[in-house]
């Protein structure tokens, strides 16, 4: 049952991405450009995302536990650290850079043709590897 | 008049809040897409679950396309900024534990501190890069 409700949620995330106009690069880049041709849809995208995930939340707290069983993920604490800050600046460069966020990256993945494989597979790494930047920006010993 | 792709946004998000939705309340996991799609690469929390997950996210929009046409990506061509910006994206939302679905959707939701404020940071460096990069120096 768990595999069928990621089967049907991954879908139904894919088709929202793509009908939302997410998985077009330029509407991305052009909502982060505030200083040019400003595109507010990605505002509307957001919105309508968060509706039905504020209803969502009120049923999980209150029930504490999914359907299935699992209990609901914690909140984490308000603690804010050096990863959640630098890794969102890295993200939030690397999304303007080319206009794709990880969703509409995999999304992309069966009409976006060797391009959007090649952002993937550099995005691959980057999830691999990102536990080694911080060693690396320590520098290593000459 | 509002402009259609103002609606098909909000009609997009609405899918994309209902996926989110059922995935925690059926399942109870955060739907965030690079703590999915990192917990497989890096071995960390690999599961057939998030695998799915995965097949699914990229089957409905190849299907779509094959009954619908398929949107236009705009993608660049250029290599050197794929590799850089893919690996920026990949190392920052590991970091920081989450992209736009996990804290900016999921997290803003639930009026999560650390959801906000990692929103609010990469919106807030993509807008800068934006003018930077387009503005200043005309590279994107």
């Amino acid at each position: 049952m768990r595999l069928v409700i990621a089967l049907i949620s991954g879908a139904l995330f894919g088709l929202g991405l793509t009908v939302s106009g997410m998985t077009n690069t330029a509407k991305v880049q052009g909502w982060l450009d505030f200083f040019g041709a400003w595109d507010p849809t990605l505002a509307f995208v957001l919105g309508g995302a968060i509706l039905p995930m504020l209803v969502a939340w009120r049923i999980a707290e209150r029930r504490k536990v999914a359907v299935l069983g699992s209990p609901i993920p914690a909140k984490p604490d308000p603690v804010l650290d050096r990863n959640l800050i630098v890794g969102s600046a890295f993200f939030g460069v690397g999304w303007a850079l080319v206009g794709l966020c990880p969703g509409p990256a995999i999304a992309v993945l069966g009409y976006g043709g060797g391009n959007a494989l090649l952002f993937f597979f550099a995005m691959l790494i980057g999830m691999a590897g990102y536990r080694w930047v911080p060693l690396m920006l320590r520098g290593a010993p000459a | 008049m509002i402009p259609m792709d103002w609606i098909l946004g909000l009609i997009g998000g609405l899918m994309i809040g209902s996926a989110a939705a059922i995935y925690l309340l059926v399942s109870g996991r955060i739907m965030g897409a690079s703590g999915i799609l990192g917990g497989l690469v890096d071995l960390s929390s690999p599961s057939l679950e998030k695998a799915v997950f995965v097949a699914g996210l990229v089957a409905a929009p190849l299907a779509y396309g094959m009954i619908w046409g398929f949107p236009q990506t705009n993608l660049t061509a250029d290599t050197s900024l794929l590799i850089i910006a893919g690996l920026f994206v990949g190392i920052g939302t590991r970091m920081a534990n989450g992209c736009t679905s996990g804290h900016g959707v999921c997290g803003i939701s639930r009026f999560s501190v650390r959801g906000i404020t990692a929103t609010v940071t990469f919106l807030f460096f993509g807008a800068l890069a934006m003018y930077v990069l387009r503005h200043v120096l005309g590279v994107i």
